[in-house]
């Protein structure tokens, strides 16, 4: 209930807004070119204990944002990963400092394509640089040091959540002690490419797109993001899990079998759609899913080098009916780092709740993240 | 943390700073006792949910995997030692197991339940299906899939190349018995073996 929290939750929270990049000082992009200023919103829970060594990274999925847990006034929905972090929960902010941040290239707060840009005075549009995950793990870092910390506990994100943690890891393992990949990819398929790629085809052959100008033109791609959106939740889900939830059940406003919203998962859908153009922004789908396309850490040769003298804890965890970045998915990246020596843990947890399940409160993985945080947290403390 | 003394058999036959994968690793309790008191690294490799969870809370890094059918995860020689311990008897591949296993380590260590028992022989001439402390399961409720004697296992790792550098055999009770006893496979209730590929 929004202004009575219940217990386990961390109240009522506010996004916050820091400048870490600016015009004379940028960020230096991973393809060449720079980005400034860069603002990014962000939101903590839980306290900093005195020697600064609780602290835990949230890195949010594609459509994800800085408000992770707790209430926003007046909202109807807690934060998105609110069963995890909370007091007595898996991510416990009665011993966890615990931070999340909107992603560069995003749209709820944090400097994206849509964000004005200072030289022109107009939205950056298609003008906005292509962004690959090392400049969202330069972002998220240059937050961490603002924040006073030079060494993370944990990172931990799901889906591109995960391969910021796994680019973090791999770059730089002398500042995380330990690194969470849930239902990740070191590497996209041409399947997962190709889903990307209609998404993105839908936004940009929508005629309100205007080459990106959108925003100028006062309109919106409204149709085609809610396209991509419908194709993309498809994805998430598992074939049960639709099954489980709809079925081949007719929508009850269906007078007759026509091209209408006849079976009820279309109007699942089309409301998914729908509830999709209230928060997320046309240009950050197509940046954002960009910088999954290319991530390929392992494919440069001195990937594993830093790691070899600095081994982080990894944590892989996949979901048996993810079809979007299943458990081939996790194993190579389990496999690829375990060949580097590296202590690396794995499950693949029961699910029947596809791609989605890392949001969910599963039994076996969040019994698998407590014992895995408070291991971590015992290490410390020791 | 006290080990089982099956384990600490195990664990005193492993040379400190080794790195280690541990097949059937349970709990965990082996791996982590070498790396805090043995200063060795390595990883262990179970299918029991439950185990694996109480393996992490150990802080000891786990791949739950099949044994018989996923060990072509691990590279050649990427271990200096693996393990299986009493997990043999429970593998639908063993052979293959066994042959990953010495792919993977130049060390391998062993340990096994024995058949050959003479109160298992005893009960095998009654016409029961034997059971006994190291084997204390019914035959319809039993985890064990493949039982062998020490003369059959030690056939097997001949034909494996594999050469038996140490043999511990055990009584029932798992106390060492002498090595080199010519009638282990009748007194043995167990055998603890370290080879090298």
């Amino acid at each position: 209930m929004p202004g009575t929290p219940e217990a386990g939750s961390v109240g009522v929270v506010s996004t916050q807004t820091v400048r870490l990049f600016t015009v004379e000082d940028p960020l230096q992009l991973e393809q060449g070119g720079t980005l400034g200023p860069v603002d990014v919103a962000y939101e903590t829970y839980g306290t900093l204990s005195a020697s600064a060594d609780n602290a835990v990274f949230v890195c949010h999925a594609l459509t994800g944002d800085a408000h992770a847990a707790g209430w926003h006034d007046g909202d109807a929905r807690p934060g998105w990963w609110d069963n995890l972090i909370g007091p007595g929960k898996p991510l416990d902010t009665d011993r966890f400092f615990v931070i999340c941040a909107n992603l560069i290239g995003g749209c709820q707060g944090s400097t994206g394509p849509s964000s004005t840009d200072p030289a022109t005075g107009q939205a950056y549009g298609l003008d906005f640089p292509v962004l690959m995950t090392r400049d969202l793990v330069a972002v998220h870092r240059a937050l961490v040091k603002h924040l006073g910390i030079t060494r993370l506990l944990a990172a931990i994100g799901g889906s591109l959540g995960g391969m910021q943690v796994l680019q973090w890891g791999l770059d730089h393992p002398e500042e995380l002690a330990n690194a969470l990949v849930i239902a990740a990819s070191s590497r996209l398929t041409a399947q997962n490419i190709a889903f990307s790629a209609v998404a993105r085809r839908a936004i940009m052959s929508d005629p309100n797109f205007e080459a990106g100008s959108y925003a100028a033109a006062g309109v919106n791609p409204d149709v085609g993001l809610s396209i991509a959106r419908m194709m993309a939740h498809i994805t998430y889900l598992s074939e049960d899990a639709l099954t489980e939830k709809f079925g081949r059940q007719v929508d009850p406003n269906r007078l007759q079998p026509g091209f209408g919203i006849d079976f009820t998962v279309e109007s699942y859908l089309a409301h998914q759609g729908q509830v999709f153009l209230e928060r997320f922004d046309a240009l950050s789908y197509l940046y954002l899913t960009r910088v999954m396309d290319y991530f390929d850490p392992f494919a440069d040769p001195l990937a594993l080098e830093a790691v070899r003298s600095t081994p982080v804890n990894w944590l892989v965890l996949s979901f048996a009916t993810d079809w979007r970045f299943g458990t081939t998915h996790s194993r190579r990246i389990v496999r690829t780092l375990e060949h580097a020596g590296q202590p690396v843990t794995f499950r693949e947890i029961p699910s029947n709740y596809g791609h989605d399940s890392f949001l969910l409160v599963i039994e076996p993985y969040h019994d698998t993240l407590v014992a895995y945080f408070d291991r971590a947290l015992s290490e410390v403390s020791r | 943390m006290t080990l089982r003394p099956d384990l600490e058999l195990v664990a005193s036959l492993i040379p400190s700073g080794s790195r280690v994968l541990d097949l059937g690793c349970g709990s965990g309790a082996l791996l982590s006792e070498l790396m805090h008191s043995a200063n060795c690294r390595g990883t262990g490799v179970e299918i029991d949910p439950e185990s694996v969870v109480e393996a992490i809370r150990l802080g000891v890094p786990v791949i739950e995997l099949d044994i018989d059918a996923e060990l072509d995860d691990f590279a050649d020689h990427s271990y200096d030692v693996v393990v299986l311990s009493r997990t043999v008897q429970t593998l639908h591949r063993p052979y293959e197991v066994l042959q990953h296993m010495g792919r993977i380590a130049d060390r391998l260590i062993v340990s096994v339940p024995n058949f050959g028992y003479w109160r298992h022989r005893l009960r095998l001439l009654r016409g029961r299906m034997p059971m006994s402390r190291e084997l204390p399961h019914a035959w319809y409720d039993t985890p064990n899939l493949r039982h062998t004697t020490l003369v059959e296992l030690e056939e097997l790792f001949v034909r494996l190349g594999l050469t038996i550098e140490q043999r511990i055999v055990l009584s029932p009770a798992g106390v060492p018995l002498k090595s080199g006893d010519r009638l282990a496979n009748v007194v043995a209730g167990a055998a603890v073996y370290v080879l090298r590929a």
